[in-house]
């Protein structure tokens, strides 16, 4: 107990050190650029491929468990749709996001603390935090909603192929389904959600990386920690996010 | 110059530093000296600021370096260079990018000043040709030079070596220590280099610092350090039986 309250302590002391002034502006914006690049951009294919590949998957089940001749085949489209909407893209995608944005970060920042490149940022007299972490946290608080855009738009482009290749229901049922009766606030809802996940990956991973001591068995522990520990706190999120939001 | 005065520091119930006090002095390679476990890197951390001491003082020029706040402490750090045991030279970045990366930070120099003044210190440590190179492209010794060359990229009042030998041949090693000295006695920079190498104490120990289970043990030149009465030293300087060997005849 007394562990889990001192690094919670530290946790906060570190987020206070990254969000200090930076030191040149010019250099942070430079390096959020280069870590959208990294993380965002770099994970787009991910997404991509597994949301496509769950949107077909959760228009074969959707269909599966619906059918009968009382209801109208596009609330297939509707279900697949609000699917993606309230859990899958945000959620699953946070979770996927976690492994991959996560795990990248603990064991960079990590890497950097085990060969001293952190201790010689610090020499410089530079604010290794801020430095190494405020720019993290901007690029996946700022495109992990925009990953989760285009999780939906992929978990739909899925289930509509799907559709059209394995004949699950009829085209033009799905397409009308995925636009019937849609509310723009789940939409907003989900980009919340992710912007949240992606404060609470980056920032854990970073902690996780910045305290590793001893060599690369330890990067690695810290990198396992952050991504599990991100897992956990992002479905707690999820849950009372979802409380307050929806 | 630097002083440091009855400088503590422990961790957990183990003392690594008991009341150490010295001086070091300006344009001169000042070496600190000792076994693995002395304390030697312990004191020079404290010193640079990554670790705080229990009780004591750091004084540089006469600043007290433990009552400064933190912008004090930054401003004063852009005063110093250190050359750290492994280079820590930043991986993701071309060699003229790490010596280009203090300049980026404190200077308002233009693109193309920063580039001459990087090429200056390349040339200056004897490194042509890599600027475009990544830091895992070189080999150990180019690495430990292109560290040298970022830690003097703002010419720095003060130089901090942390095992600058460690993992180099004793040809490159001496070239290394050689190009300290040199740097040191060019730019009249307050040098402090850790070691546990006898070549770097001969050759550019103008002033030695010996410690021994967290204390100072004794204090000297390269001179004198072949012909001291403290028996803990002279089993550190003649470790080896060729030493000893030597020593007898």
């Amino acid at each position: 107990m007394i562990k889990a309250i001192r690094n919670i302590g530290k946790y906060l002391i570190l987020l206070k050190k990254t969000f200090a002034r930076p030191e040149k502006t010019l250099v942070y914006y430079r390096q959020t650029l280069r870590e959208i690049e990294n993380h965002g951009i770099g994970s787009i294919l991910i997404v991509v491929i597994v949301s496509i590949f769950v949107g077909a998957a959760i228009t074969i089940q959707t269909n599966y468990n619906i059918e009968n001749p009382l209801l109208p085949s596009y609330l297939v489209g509707v279900a697949v749709r609000d699917s993606l909407l309230l859990e899958f893209s945000s959620t699953m995608i946070g979770l996927v996001l976690a492994g991959k944005i996560g795990s990248s970060i603990a064991s960079e920042i990590g890497m950097m603390r085990v060969t001293e490149q952190i201790d010689a940022l610090e020499v410089m007299g530079i604010n290794a935090p801020g430095y190494l972490i405020l720019p993290k946290i901007i690029a996946t608080v700022f495109f992990t909603p925009m990953l989760c855009v285009i999780s939906v738009g992929m978990g739909l482009i899925g289930g509509y192929l799907v559709c059209l290749i394995g004949d699950v229901i009829p085209v033009h049922e799905y397409k009308l389904g995925i636009q019937y009766s849609f509310y723009p606030h789940y939409l907003s809802y989900a980009m919340i959600k992710t912007a949240f996940y992606g404060f609470i990956i980056s920032t854990l991973s970073a902690y996780h990386g910045f305290h590793v001591q001893g060599g690369a068995v330890e990067v690695g522990k810290a990198s396992t920690r952050a991504v599990v520990l991100s897992c956990i706190l992002i479905l707690l999120a999820d849950l009372v996010l979802t409380n307050i939001i929806l | 110059m630097i002083t440091v005065k009855n400088i503590h520091k422990h961790f957990d119930d183990r003392y690594v530093l008991k009341n150490v006090s010295a001086n070091f002095e300006r344009g001169k390679c000042n070496l600190i000296i000792g076994e693995s476990g002395s304390g030697k890197t312990v004191l020079l951390k404290t010193i640079v600021g990554l670790l705080i001491a229990d009780r004591g003082h750091v004084f540089y020029d006469d600043q007290d370096y433990q009552s400064m706040n933190r912008r004090e402490m930054n401003k004063l750090r852009k005063e110093m260079g250190m050359l750290f045991q492994g280079a820590a030279l930043f991986d993701s970045m071309t060699i003229e990018e790490n010596v280009m990366f203090p300049l980026n930070m404190f200077s308002k120099l233009s693109k193309k000043e920063m580039q001459d003044r990087s090429n200056f210190c390349l040339e200056r440590v004897g490194l042509k040709n890599v600027n475009t190179m990544l830091p895992s492209e070189l080999s150990g010794g180019m690495q430990k030079r292109a560290a040298i060359a970022r830690a003097i990229s703002l010419s720095p009042k003060y130089l901090f070596c942390d095992e600058p030998n460690s993992g180099l041949d004793p040809k490159t090693g001496i070239l290394i220590d050689n190009l300290i000295k040199d740097l040191t006695e060019e730019f009249q920079i307050t040098t402090i280099v850790n070691t546990h190498d006898m070549n770097s104490v001969l050759e550019i120990g103008e002033k030695v610092i010996y410690m021994f289970n967290g204390e100072k043990s004794w204090e000297g030149t390269n001179k004198e350090v072949l012909h001291t009465d403290n028996k803990d030293l002279n089993d550190f300087v003649f470790a080896t039986n060729l030493a000893q060997q030597i020593k007898t005849k």
